[in-house]
């Protein structure tokens, strides 16, 4: 369970982040929708401390992260897998140097130990035999799986996801949401997830928070988020023209 | 950023690059992938830049003194004290600052816009320390060693000058060449590329760490490395020479 209290964020005079309070819960996808620019990478970065919030408190289970030193942190940022936007593998290194990295940094196992650990990561992304791959042979979605698969090598209990399917086409990127769903179930994991695609919302949103202009604008469940009222998250969900229409008949 | 800023972010990195790595074998490998990189792949240009600039100093010293009082072997004396004191440590280290210091910024630039610096701080890695010690520890160990090439490969090119080009007999270079000679400044000319290798890793370094923005943004801070280090270069020379020289 990951929870914010009160977090706020500002860029020289502009609010990024006002007031955001959220609980992420254990075992469930949780998304952070919201348009571009709304301030969603700024919460997802600002979860794992990768930018220093100017107040509020961030609490993993009963640990409060804003209260502790670089080495605290470090400990429980074992715990954490991250895929970024751009996938952000190492590209000196090929696909299994990129995942069995955390193994090595982190872990005394033997290279017997890693090397199964990788090759059972890989063929869960399902691009098992890639290994020897560099990441500028891969195509967009092959390093998404492959990010994932770096993600999950420490069999991390909070799993941070920062637009997993931006760049993809539709049915790649449902691949890769349900990938993300049936890991998050697998292992139990506190999963947060930025999107701005509809499609991921309808699909994995377990817990949904919308974000508009800084500030948390609505939550509720995948379900709820068809029969709102709120203007906002109406004009974000039915954007097109086609899709406004359905709804009214 | 404020000057002053950017000195206090510059030794905050510094104090992170320098804690204790999260595991000794991977700082050794590191190490040696970096001694490869900086050291290695500088072997080429400083042996081509210092076998032609021992020649042309040898040219050019003999032309300046062509005086019949003074005997030929002074150009020897001379082409060796002007590798010695300043071409092999500070020019040298010039011309590394704009191969190494650019290759480091970028590299690093890279990596911090790309998000793989992020990457490796949320798996509890130390990023700093990760990337940015093995540079350091790489340059500081090989530079010396280029200089102390650069050195040998000048006096040859000095020599094949006399040769090929009828500057002085070669014998009376090779008796100039080792004509009141102080060992004590290949030491000074060492230590001063140590220095220099110091300054070209972690301003390099600190230029590509703390990029924002994209691959513009990187090409820039590569630039500003490469201009930065060479104005510090210059200012240690300075401030080593008074110092070490006395
Ligand atoms: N380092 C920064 N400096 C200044 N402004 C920033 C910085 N990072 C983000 N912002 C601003 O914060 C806002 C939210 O950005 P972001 O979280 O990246 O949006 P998104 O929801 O698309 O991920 C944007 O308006 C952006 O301009
Ligand atoms: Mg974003």
């Amino acid at each position: 369970m990951i929870e914010v209290k009160h977090i706020y964020k500002s860029y020289e005079e502009s609010f990024v982040l006002n007031d955001v309070s959220v609980r992420f819960d254990q075992g469930k996808c949780n998304l952070i929708i919201g348009r571009s620019g709304s301030g969603k990478t700024v919460l997802l970065k600002s979860i794992v401390g990768l930018i220093e919030v100017d107040e509020g408190e961030i609490w993993y289970d009963t640990l409060n992260f804003c209260h502790m030193g670089i080495s605290a942190r470090q400990e429980i940022r074992k715990e954490m897998g991250m895929l970024f936007q751009g996938a952000a593998l190492f590209d000196s290194l090929s696909v299994e140097e990129n995942v069995m990295f955390p193994l090595n940094m982190l872990t005394s196992q033997s290279r017997g130990e890693k090397l199964d650990r990788v090759n059972f990561c890989l063929e869960r992304v399902k691009v098992a035999g890639s290994n020897a791959l560099y990441p500028s042979e891969l195509s967009g979605g092959m390093k998404k799986r492959v990010a994932i698969a770096r993600a999950i090598a420490l069999n991390p209990r909070y799993l941070f996801c920062d637009e997993p399917n931006s760049g993809l086409d539709p049915e790649t990127g449902i691949v890769i949401d349900n990938l993300i769903r049936e890991l998050t179930e697998e292992f139990n994991m506190t999963t947060i997830v930025n999107s701005h695609d509809m499609n991921s919302v309808l699909e994995i949103g377990d817990n949904v928070v919308f974000i508009y202009k800084g500030c948390k604008c609505w939550e509720g469940t995948r379900q709820e988020i068809l029969h709102t009222d709120n203007e906002a998250l109406n004009n974000f969900v039915f954007a097109t023209n086609m899709a406004r229409q359905i709804k009214q008949k | 950023m404020h000057l002053l800023t950017q000195i206090g972010t510059y030794f905050l990195l510094m104090k992170r690059s320098f804690s204790r790595p999260e595991k000794y074998s991977v700082l050794y490998l590191q190490t040696m992938r970096e001694i490869e990189k900086v050291g290695i792949n500088s072997f080429p240009i400083v042996v081509i830049v210092s076998l032609f600039v021992g020649a042309v100093i040898t040219i050019q010293t003999n032309f300046n003194i062509e005086n019949p009082l003074f005997p030929r072997y002074i150009v020897g004396v001379t082409v060796r004290d002007s590798l010695l004191l300043e071409f092999s440590s500070t020019m040298v280290a010039l011309i590394l600052a704009g191969k190494v210091g650019s290759s480091i910024a970028s590299e690093l630039g890279m990596m911090r816009v790309t998000e793989q610096i992020d990457a490796l701080e949320v798996m509890g890695i130390n990023s700093a320390s990760y990337l940015i010690l093995p540079k350091i520890i790489a340059a500081v160990l090989f530079f010396p060693i280029l200089c102390l090439l650069s050195i040998i490969i000048g006096l040859v090119g000095g020599y094949l000058s006399c040769i090929w080009a009828n500057v002085i007999p070669p014998s009376e270079y090779i008796y100039g060449i080792q004509y009141a000679f102080y060992p004590y400044y290949i030491s000074y000319a060492l230590t001063k590329m140590a220095f220099y290798a110091l300054i070209i890793t972690t301003v390099s370094s600190y230029f590509g760490y703390y990029v924002q923005g994209g691959a513009v943004e990187v090409g820039k801070s590569s630039t500003r490395a490469v201009v930065q280090s060479s104005v510090l270069i210059l200012l240690a020379n300075l401030i080593l020479t008074r110092t070490i020289l006395q």
